[in-house]
């Protein structure tokens, strides 16, 4: 890792904009880097040094005339679910094969026209199906930590495994990330970064892969709480091309950090408290009641109740819009093909042939749940668990409550290729537990690293907030990265 | 409630998606945990309560009805695997 590497995107800005290093040296130090890490790590699956070379000429250009926007020469890594013009887009998946798009995400274009840097797209679980990155067509990713003493691979977490393996292990500064269950708060938990889901409707979905369209939400991991600020202010907009985009300001969320928390009211949800749950997650948690507690924050024991059926309500509703979103890869407009003896036969072959098990079984779940005479019974009241979630939630935050404290994930990162969790597609499920609960009520939620566990893996706290107040999370959760500093993965790669 | 073999085969035809006789057997397996798993839901009142349609108070926004995008039928076939004269090809469906 050189020193250019190290610099937070706060810090990079800073020394960018005063002329003491410039973008091409930043760009090529961390192209420098995925050279010599990529084999081993798996973050990236194109790696785009040409196109972020000349970006970062430009950048230089505009910064030496002083016309460098937010993010004017920062490279950046894209995870694979984002549409970029001319540029592997692939979802990680073989279905979409040598799919180049003609256009341009609303958020990565967001990106480019603040001055970003594209070096790549990372590596995710194929159409972000899935909690460890295992089911991405290009392999797994591999986590830049290791347990002490060991050097056994380990899951970054999923599905944004290139997008926080490449954060924590310095391949990028910040990373774009997506969250339709824990997609962002679950890596970031496991690689000791930031990652925040931002409130459903706060960034554009426009020209991103669509997984659920009702849960997915784009948001950043960052090395820190500063960067996640900058980066989501720049991520978020509003788009006329996505109809459920937001006409709302973005906030300065850099400016909210460093706020007082003092008389805050943190709700405790005693629904979170799970039977067999790990305990050193457990004190983990009991820690930032008291880091709360020190900063003059109020703590409130509360209930909400539906908490245990979000994510079985999960299981039906994502399922049932993926096998609708994914009905469009047929072989016919993109990406691969396997010929047939008729159209029939080529639309099953291909799809066959281009999905992978994961993939499949959801499709299938959901095409389940919808077919006639069992739509009532699965998707309409997974709807309706879906209202008392958000209940839940509504009555808490009515009652007065800014925000909900609850560990990030039930363990810490586990072993790539585990035996118990390919054998049990629901065991899996289980790592989005304290997550995915946010998705189904839309709400915004930040995982901020907090810990190590007894193995020196690290370990994250989740803060759930009320809609549209991604500002009072960041204002929040300085409280934690303050108290527990940052964790850096020992290099061994 | 669980699937058997042929609801697993005329689901998966219904998702135009090939399997053969050992995949129907995994994927019967996966499947039924999955539908255990959500049976779950079962012990939940749901009497009066409105399914959910947006996770966020938010009103459709309205736009004039106006073609705003278009003539770009070069971009569309661009990544089709075969296309003549801006169509994409497929096998004969008509004899």
């Amino acid at each position: 890792m050189t020193e250019l590497t190290s610099l937070t995107l706060a810090q990079a800005r800073e020394k960018l904009v005063a002329k003491e290093i410039t973008s091409v040296e930043l760009t090529q130090s961390y192209l420098d880097a995925i050279a010599a890490a990529n084999e081993e790590l798996n973050a990236y699956i194109s790696i785009t040094g040409d196109q972020a070379l000349a970006q970062a000429q430009k950048s230089d250009e505009r910064l030496n005339s002083g016309n460098g926007g937010a993010l004017e020469g920062i490279p950046l890594g894209i995870k694979d679910l984002f549409a970029t013009r001319g540029v592997h887009t692939q979802a990680a998946s073989h279905i979409l094969d040598g799919f180049k798009p003609r256009y341009e995400s609303t958020i990565t274009q967001n990106l480019w026209d603040d001055g970003a840097v594209m070096l790549g797209k990372l590596n995710m679980d194929e159409f972000a199906m899935g909690s460890s990155n295992e089911t991405s067509y290009y392999g797994p990713v591999k986590n830049p930590w290791q347990a002490e003493g060991s050097n056994q691979a380990l899951v970054p977490g999923g599905s944004s495994g290139g997008s926080a393996t490449a954060v924590a292990a310095h391949l990028c500064v910040a990373a774009t990330a997506t969250d339709t269950g824990g997609s962002i708060r679950q890596p970031a938990a496991f690689t000791g970064t930031v990652g925040i889901k931002p409130t459903y409707g706060r960034c554009s979905r426009w020209g991103v892969v669509a997984f659920a369209s009702s849960l997915d939400q784009a948001g950043p991991i960052t090395r820190d709480l500063r960067d996640s600020a900058i980066l989501l202010k720049s991520m978020a907009s509003l788009d006329l091309k996505d109809t459920t985009s937001v006409d709302m300001p973005v906030p300065d969320y850099e400016s909210h950090i460093g706020k007082s928390v003092k008389g805050m009211k943190i709700g405790i949800p005693k629904e979170y408290r799970m039977d067999g749950m790990p305990e050193e997650i457990e004190a983990l948690w009991q820690q930032g009641i008291e880091w709360y507690k020190d900063a003059g924050a109020e703590i409130v024991d509360i209930s909400l109740p539906h908490t245990k059926y979000a994510l079985p309500a999960y299981y039906i509703v994502a399922p049932a819009e993926a096998s609708s979103n994914l009905a469009r890869y047929d072989g016919v407009r993109y990406g691969l093909r396997v010929t047939g003896d008729d159209i029939k036969d080529m639309y099953e072959k291909t799809r066959a042939e281009g999905f992978g098990d994961e993939v499949i079984r959801r499709i299938l779940i959901g095409t389940y749940v919808l077919s006639s005479g069992y739509y009532d019974a699965y998707y309409l009241r997974a709807q309706k668990v879906r209202t008392l979630i958000k209940q839940d939630f509504d009555k808490a935050y009515a009652d007065g409550i800014d925000a909900i404290l609850t560990p990030a994930t039930p363990s810490s990162a586990f072993a790539i290729g585990d035996k118990e969790m390919a054998a049990d597609p629901v065991k899996m499920f289980l790592n989005d537990i304290f997550t995915v609960t946010v998705n189904m009520a839309g709400l915004p939620a930040i995982s901020v690293p907090a810990g190590l566990d007894s193995k020196g893996l690290p370990m994250g706290l989740q803060l759930i907030g009320k809609p549209f107040m991604e500002e009072e999370l960041f204002q929040l959760s300085n409280v934690i990265e303050q108290a527990a500093g940052s964790f850096e993965a020992k290099k061994w790669w | 409630m669980s699937v058997d073999i042929d609801t697993v085969k005329r689901v998966a035809k219904l998702a135009h998606i090939a399997v053969d006789d050992d995949r129907a057997a995994q994927l019967q397996h996966d499947l039924n945990a999955i539908l255990g798993f959500v049976e779950q839901l079962n012990e939940v009142d749901v009497e009066n309560v409105l399914p959910m349609t947006s996770a966020v108070d938010i009103t459709a926004r309205q736009r004039t009805d106006v073609v705003t995008d278009g003539n770009k039928a070069d971009d569309i076939i661009a990544n089709a695997p075969a296309s003549e004269d801006n169509y994409f090809m497929v096998p004969k469906v008509l004899e």
